[in-house]
């Protein structure tokens, strides 16, 4: 081992040098116009757009681990807007567009990759709701169209038509669907935003909220109190545990999801492709690696771990669409905790708190909304209260109307 | 594969097993608000520690009452539901709130 490492790991400062980009840690004000609780990809990128479009600097945001060590640093990056609600594909396809322009905007580099996504369909029920999936993303301006197996197998050759003897009837073939690195999402968003004078605050962790006649007017962190304006949380599968601080509950429970990675291999596999029968998306990232994810776990969990159970059902399934993969080795596992609601559409807006405003929800399909989040979230804050026409329908409040908003079918194995 | 011990059929592989949300009690369907039934329903304490819960041996139909850590993933305690309903709960669409009975069933609590 080098003896620069051994002393660099010997050493009891925090190793500020690591984030050259990001100015050194200081100590915490006494008080911020927006304090944002949670610096995961959702955090800075409501950071960066209040300093950039708002012109609101004067802002926190607090991580009690380090910056996007979160579920932005865990998720498989699947980016894509054929949802199927209006309210759905009209959001996510803004994110879209936003993230094509990211690199440029950071000025460096996050590997947007334009691949395509294909969801394959195995029995009639689900050729009928691509149909549907299909015309509601064209008439927002998606890309996505209905396509059949011979189509499929020139665009997938290694693809086997017949897994587990569910024959591939037809796709939804997504041409908007990308990947990105998603590190380097909430890098770009942090060196803009501290750029600008936001302060980033890692290794603190927010454990309580003070609730004064119905208003948020301080937070308590394990490095002091800070007085706020108003605050945000954007804090993942913490979402629930946040909200009892500030006095109230969510429809929300906490799921872990796991995903796994294989060793490099030559390229194979350009689109994003995944089936909701067999529970099993497969992308092949940029250095060659075949990453896999599919649903949930079975029961909550506030816990990271990794199962074998999962392992051995969601890679079966794998190995029935790409048979030749039984022969690859799993280089890495892991699993984030995540925040799922009961229709799969995300909280966002307003809480019973008057100043506090709600960024969660977002369960295993998070990371592709960032961009967009980041612009609504401020849009939110800077007009002291006033939802965005874009985030209107995923209120809260939603469920006391019994006004969901369905994705389930869109999500549950796709993310 | 991690174990659950089923209070009827004995220690199984958990995947037998279906969660079925938290025990909580159900408020009177027929008169309380909309508010009321949409808390009952989605809102959810999502606790990390212990929890009290729902659970589903599905081979053998049967329901139980399990509790665990949400954060370490142990299973405490798992036992039949008539240690905590000492009497038949009847889920009638009429009300019968202004007895104190109908008042412990809508509750979830027996004797
Ligand atoms: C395995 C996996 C695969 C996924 N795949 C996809 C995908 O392909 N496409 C997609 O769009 N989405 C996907 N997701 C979902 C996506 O990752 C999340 O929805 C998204 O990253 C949420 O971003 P965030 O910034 O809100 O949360 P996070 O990145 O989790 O950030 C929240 C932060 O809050 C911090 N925090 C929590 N409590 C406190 C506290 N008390 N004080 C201070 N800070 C606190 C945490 O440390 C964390 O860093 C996946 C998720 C997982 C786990």
């Amino acid at each position: 081992m080098p003896f620069s490492l051994l002393k660099y790991g010997l050493n009891k400062d925090y190793p500020f040098e690591l984030d050259a980009d990001l100015p050194r840690p200081t100590d915490l004000k006494s008080s911020y116009d927006v304090v944002i609780i949670g610096g995961g990809g959702h955090g800075v990128a409501t950071a960066y757009y209040l300093a950039k479009y708002h012109g609101i600097t004067n802002v926190a945001v607090l991580e009690k681990g380090y910056l996007g060590g979160g579920n932005t640093a865990r998720n498989t990056a699947v980016i894509r807007s054929n949802y199927l609600t209006p309210e759905g594909v009209r959001f996510y396809s803004q994110s879209v567009e936003m993230f094509k322009d990211l690199s440029n905007e950071f000025d460096f580099n996050i590997m947007y990759s334009e691949r395509g996504q294909l969801t394959l369909a195995h029995t009639d029920a689900t050729v009928r709701a691509f149909r549907q999936r299909a015309e509601v993303n064209k008439h927002f301006g998606g890309r996505t169209e209905l396509i059949g197996p011979d189509e499929i197998r020139e665009l997938v050759p290694t693809l086997n038509m017949n897994p587990a003897h569910l024959p591939v009837l037809a796709g939804l073939w997504h041409k908007d669907g990308a990947t990105a690195r998603h590190d380097a999402v909430a890098w770009g968003y942090a060196k803009g935003a501290t750029q600008r004078g936001v302060e980033l605050h890692q290794l603190t962790e927010v454990t309580d909220v003070v609730v004064d006649n119905g208003r948020v007017t301080a937070i308590k962190t394990n490095r002091g109190t800070v007085k706020c304006g108003c605050a945000i949380q954007a804090v993942a599968g913490h979402s629930s545990l946040m909200a009892a601080k500030a006095g109230f509950r969510m429809p929300i429970t906490t799921y872990p999801l796991q995903a796994m990675v294989t060793q490099p291999v030559k390229p194979f596999l350009d689109p994003l492709v995944s089936s909701s029968a067999l529970h099993c998306y497969v992308q092949q990232t940029s250095r060659g690696e075949i990453v896999f994810g599919g649903g949930s776990d079975p029961y909550p969990l506030y816990n990271t771990r990794s199962t074998l159970e999962l392992k051995e059902s969601l890679l079966a399934h794998a190995i029935e669409m790409f048979p030749f993969m039984a022969d690859l080795r799993l280089m890495r596992q892991w699993a984030g905790i995540t925040d799922m609601t009961s229709d799969y559409s995300p909280i966002m807006g307003l809480s019973p708190v008057e100043n506090y405003y709600l960024d969660a929800g977002w369960g295993t399909w998070g990371f592709k909304s960032t961009p967009i989040c980041g612009k609504t979230m401020a849009e939110l804050v800077a007009s002291g209260g006033k939802v965005p026409a874009l985030i209107a329908p995923f209120s809260m409040d939603r469920f006391d109307a019994f006004r969901q908003v369905n994705e389930m079918g869109a999500t549950a194995a796709s993310h | 594969m991690k174990i659950m011990h089923c209070p009827l059929n004995g220690p199984r592989n958990i995947s037998e097993f279906v969660h079925g949300g938290e025990v909580k009690a159900m408020p009177d369907p027929a008169n309380c608000t909309d508010h009321d039934w949409a808390d009952y329903v989605f809102y959810t304490d999502n606790k990390a520690g212990v929890v009290v819960e729902w659970w589903l041996h599905a081979p053998s139909s049967y329901w139980f009452i399990a509790e665990r850590h949400t954060v370490t993933d142990d299973i405490i305690r798992t036992y039949d539901p008539s240690e905590v309903f000492k009497q038949r709960v009847e889920f009638s669409t009429e009300s019968d709130v202004s007895t104190e009975a109908g008042q412990m069933k809508l509750k979830g609590v027996g004797a």
